[in-house]
């Protein structure tokens, strides 16, 4: 390679990586933060992903229950456009860039390594999260029981970590604080206690 | 007489319209691709940040909540009207007896380190690769369904 090529290949690295590998967390964040206003801006709407659950819900089988029976469409018909576009914009991410191994700490990797998991390979490992796991204890734990947990909680807490931790915490409100101190408190708790147990070092 | 009625519409009764129907899903293709590019979907992230081995993830939700604040800090000192014609208003949750927040929101968490995903990462993942979260997001829909159920008799 010559002098012009090594120097091209240097000058472009920079605009590949953007593609393939992960955004600094200083230009994630605020990004991320960003749709708190540009929401707000577009049609006085709410940041926040999980009212969408209810959504569905009310739009696939209210039932008898009073929860979930109101104007899904007047209410929530823009969310749910939001959160298809949320499907989309992952499948775009992933056909944009190469799946790669994910760049955790090393320690980070030692502690999985304890959990038995060693395949760091895209965005969750693989061991666990594919159908045929579904059938293994450690599979069905962290796919349904997590899947029946984070709705259930979403809804009983009234928001997730976007209407809760982002909007919430953003508007100064002491019920989205008390929230996201359970989100954690909860989140280690599975972190230290459930999962050494259910993925046991194999 | 169509023509007039479509002139007499008010910006606010156009917020549901396609136009702004197609900006929610631009800005939602946007948010799943920044929340995928960010990491902020993967399992082995959300194991990094509960173990504090990484700043990382911190680092995210803490400019994200500093960027918001910011901005929901202006749009107030403006009083800013939205596009769609509406003051914009954040209607502030109730706290009532906080019950619902500390056991809902560690419910969630316990959740949330299970799947390695929030509910915006769930869907996300769906189209990251991961179509196993369809399982997860049933469940998660299952989990919703039975709160709602519940609801009369929880403590809120």
């Amino acid at each position: 390679m010559n002098g012009a090529d090594a120097r091209a290949e240097k000058r472009f690295t920079p605009m590949a990586a953007w593609f393939t590998a992960e955004w600094p967390w200083y230009v994630a964040g605020p990004l991320i933060g960003a749709f708190v206003p540009a929401l707000l801006i577009t049609g006085n709407k709410l940041f926040g992903v999980s009212s969408n659950l209810r959504h569905l819900c009310s739009a696939i089988v209210p039932g008898r229950v009073e929860f979930l029976r109101y104007d899904w469409k007047k209410a929530g018909l823009w969310n749910l456009v939001f959160l298809a576009g949320i499907l989309i914009g992952g499948f775009l991410a992933l056909h944009s860039g190469a799946a790669r191994d994910v760049a955790i700490s090393s320690a980070a990797k030692e502690s999985l390594a304890k959990l038995g998991i060693h395949d760091f390979h895209g965005v969750a490992p693989r061991e666990l999260f594919a159908w045929r796991a579904l059938a293994t204890l450690r599979g069905f734990v962290s796919i349904v029981v997590g899947g029946f947990l984070v709705g259930f909680g979403t809804a009983y807490a009234g928001g997730c970590t976007s209407g809760h931790a982002i909007s919430g915490l953003a508007n100064f409100e002491l019920p989205s604080l008390i929230a996201v101190a359970g989100f954690f408190a909860g989140g280690l708790a599975a972190t230290y206690f459930i999962l050494p147990i259910l993925l046991g070092g194999r | 007489m169509t023509t007039a009625y479509r002139e007499s519409k008010t910006a606010v009764e156009n917020a549901g319209g396609p136009v702004f129907l197609a900006t929610y899903l631009l800005l939602g293709i946007a948010f799943g691709y920044v929340l995928t590019r960010s990491e902020a979907v993967s399992w082995f992230r959300i194991q990094e940040m509960f173990h504090f081995q990484s700043f990382r993830m911190y680092g995210i939700i803490g400019s994200a909540i500093a960027t918001a604040a910011l901005s929901v800090a202006l749009i107030k000192r403006a009083s800013l009207k939205s596009v769609s014609g509406e003051k914009i208003e954040i209607p502030r949750k109730k706290l009532g007896s906080g019950i619902r927040y500390a056991a809902g929101g560690t419910i969630f968490g316990l959740g949330w380190a299970l799947t390695g995903a929030c509910p915006g990462a769930l869907f996300a993942l769906v189209g990251d690769g991961v179509p196993v979260m369809i399982a997860a997001v049933a469940s998660a829909l299952a989990g919703t369904w039975v709160y709602a159920w519940l609801r009369p008799r929880l403590p809120h």
